[in-house]
């Protein structure tokens, strides 16, 4: 994983509550076998027409003025559903960088962090806010300070959003977490030793 | 038993003796993983993670894996054999054939007598075992709760993890009660008490929260009931659903392929006795509702939040006093092509779909089955039923269900996820109806364009008989009752 400390760019509102991982990313792209392409067909259903390529230019994603977006604001409650890590590989193929909402779908947090993406849970009128000001200027920018748990509005208003220790540190350093796990092996032998398998698959 | 005079919850029994590594301040906790469940959908980059580093499966004797999301359901051909039209699809369940083979995990692949969805062959193969953890990468995973198992579902990040250290970083989650008090009525089912359950509290409401479902409905619930039960937790936002085991666990777990047996078996059962939530145990929060006042019910909207009585109308936006709330079921009633005050009973449909790692085990079978004999599936409408595994077919078709579907006019197919998620061929077209038994009712869900109400089969079969959204209650003579 990339280190990720700051963050600074446009932000593109999607102002609809809980918007699930179908949305984000269709079932009918769960077909890969791997991560290439998925960028594409973020939110597909929404963006294509009946044809599933033809741009619908009246959803947000096409507008010209809000190309290159690096935050995207959503409703209520974002990601829940499915737990598809193709949800966090389509955002990021779609060059986002942050989502921020005024919570979270668990899995999706999960998924979301260890990948780079971050998820910001803000307050109602925040969110509001940072709707009403992406609509009114698509060139508005945010900053993300990762480190100080920060989110700078245009205005220069800090709002502070919560991350857990762990994910900080990860994201910061560039670390994955299996890294970290692959190197508890003597107490994981430990816990093994003393405790019998409940199953065995294989037998 | 308390330890230490603290009561504990069935959640805290099951967490606690899976602690690698405590949970602290700069760390969330290490928990072992005593059952990983793989499918081909989301395991192929975690495979190729662990090639690219080099690294092993830890403990293939704890994995286990079978073909089902992208797998089609069409018939066999001459040779016996089901064939996998779509290239992605076949490619995807090839690499996964490979993975499997070449890391040493068991796996059933397409048209194998043991395969079917993840989360009905656990339980099935007695794998599924109260107090244990269990993951798999699909948010299902909280079917195998209805055990008393801690069983959530993971990302494909974390099935790497799994893959590679058979442990799990996790921060404690919450726990939640929710009571179901008394009993059921006639043609009101466990799918009934869910969707009664996320209607109330809402798609985000267990969030960050472990339920434990409790009372005298869950405990009168068989096994299979209890799964459909603990299956939609994700659909209220919590990752796991639990229900301590009892007899009722027991007698179903007895005997399985991979249960216990002879001394073990007891050892085991005395175990499984002391999982139970301790008498005072606290938890976060608790809600209760009331099984005899629960109706069939029946979603009108695009999450499974979006829930009510099946005779009651669909409700309007302008009464709804959250904005955005506003906005959302507008938008849901607009892709439903629904109107505000609109009643769903006697709404037209165009295909049944009986299925789905909620509703597709034996006694969803039969309960359909009892209901469509005698009787004809509407003219113009198609009626899909997806056994959840071929064991599932088998029993259902050495009993005879298959024929009562077939001549009822229902299509009766190979295992699989389905119309559930419309990966391979069973979709919906653009516009169409569904009453479903499936669990998610999102825009697209089950195929671009359609449109899903989410119902138990009961009420699925009865609204197949009548080409209309239908109350089964209405239909029913001397069913029995409270049953699934
Ligand atoms: S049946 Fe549906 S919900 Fe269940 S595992 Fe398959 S796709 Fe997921």
């Amino acid at each position: 994983m990339e280190k990720l400390s700051h963050i600074q760019g446009t932000i593109v509102p999607i102002p609809v509550n809980d918007i699930d991982t179908d949305q984000i990313i269709p079932a009918r792209f769960l077909k890969v076998t791997d991560k290439v392409g998925l960028g594409k067909a973020a939110f597909c259903d929404w963006r294509y027409g009946e044809d599933g390529e033809t741009p619908n230019p009246d959803f947000i994603l096409n507008k010209v003025e809000y190309q290159g977006a690096a935050v995207l604001v959503a409703g209520d409650n974002f990601g829940c559903g499915s737990s598809r890590e193709h949800a966090p590989w389509a955002l990021l193929g779609a060059g986002f960088k942050a989502v921020v909402s005024t919570d979270f779908a668990d899995i999706f947090r999960n998924n979301a962090l260890k990948n780079g993406l971050l998820p910001i849970a803000v307050d109602a009128d925040t969110q509001q806010q940072l709707f009403s000001l992406a609509e009114e200027d698509p060139r508005a920018a945010v900053q993300i300070n990762v480190e100080t748990q920060t989110l700078t509005l245009p205005d220069g208003r800090k709002v502070s959003f919560p991350l857990d220790g762990f994910s900080k540190y990860c994201l910061l350093n560039g670390v994955d977490q299996l890294g970290y796990l692959l190197a508890l092996d003597d107490e994981v032998r430990e816990f093994e030793a003393k405790n019998p398998q409940r199953v065995v698959t294989t037998a | 038993m308390a330890e230490n005079g603290k009561a504990r919850t069935l959640f805290e029994k099951v967490w606690q003796p899976h602690i690698v590594r405590e949970q602290s301040d700069d760390t969330p906790a290490v928990l072992y993983i005593d059952l990983h469940l793989v499918h081909e959908v989301t395991s192929p980059q975690a495979f190729s993670m662990l090639r690219e580093r080099g690294l092993k499966v830890r403990r293939p004797d704890l994995t286990i894996g079978t073909m089902d999301h992208s797998t089609p359901t069409t018939p066999r051909n001459d040779l016996g054999v089901i064939p996998v039209a779509d290239a992605m699809a076949s490619k995807q369940l090839d690499t996964f054939a490979k993975n499997c083979e070449d890391f040493g995990i068991p796996m059933y692949a397409l048209g194998d007598e043991h395969q079917g969805i993840v989360h009905v062959i656990g339980p099935e193969k007695g794998l599924t075992q109260p107090g244990m953890t269990i993951v798999c990468g699909d948010s299902h995973t909280s079917t195998h709760g209805a055990f008393g198992a801690l069983a959530f579902g993971i990302g494909t990040s974390e099935l790497g993890h799994v893959l590679a250290t058979q442990t799990l970083l996790q921060n404690k989650p919450k726990t939640m009660a929710v009571n179901v008090a008394g009993r059921l009525g006639a043609g009101v089912t466990a799918k009934d008490i869910i969707l009664a359950v996320i209607a109330k509290i809402g798609i985000g409401g267990g969030t960050g929260r472990v339920f434990e479902y409790r009372g005298e409905a869950i405990r009168s619930l068989s096994m299979e009931g209890r799964m459909t039960v603990c299956n939609m937790s994700i659909e209220g936002g919590a990752r796991a659903g639990m229900v301590a085991p009892d007899d009722t666990t027991y007698e179903y777990i007895a005997g399985r392929e991979h249960a216990p047996s002879g001394a073990e078996w007891d050892a085991a059962v005395a175990r499984w006795r002391d999982l139970p939530s301790d008498e005072g145990a606290v938890f976060d929060k608790e809600i209760t509702i009331h099984a005899d006042e629960l109706t069939p019910m029946i979603t009108y909207g695009t999450n499974p939040g979006m829930g009510m009585p099946i005779t009651a109308a669909v409700p309007a936006p302008e009464d709804e006093s959250d904005y955005n709330r506003k906005i959302a079921l507008d938008k849901a009633l607009t892709y439903m092509d629904l109107a505000p005050g609109q009643r769903l009973l006697g709404q037209a449909i165009d295909v049944v779909f009986i299925g789905s790692c909620t509703n597709s085990r034996i006694t969803d079978l039969r309960q359909a089955a009892d209901f469509i004999k005698g009787r004809k599936v509407a003219e113009g409408l198609r009626m899909m039923v997806v056994p959840g595994s071929q064991q599932v077919k088998a029993q259902a078709e050495s009993e005879g269900l298959d024929a009562i579907f077939r001549e009822a006019g229902a299509e009766w197919r190979e295992a699989g996820c389905s119309m559930c998620i419309a990966m391979n061929g069973d979709q919906l077209q653009p516009g169409q109806y569904a009453v479903s038994t499936s669990n998610r009712n999102f825009e697209g869900r089950q195929g671009k364009g359609g449109r899903t109400f989410l119902a138990s089969p009961l009420t699925a079969a009865a609204s197949a008989v009548a080409g209309v959204v239908t109350d089964p209650r209405a239909m029913m003579t001397g069913l029995s009752q409270g049953e699934g």
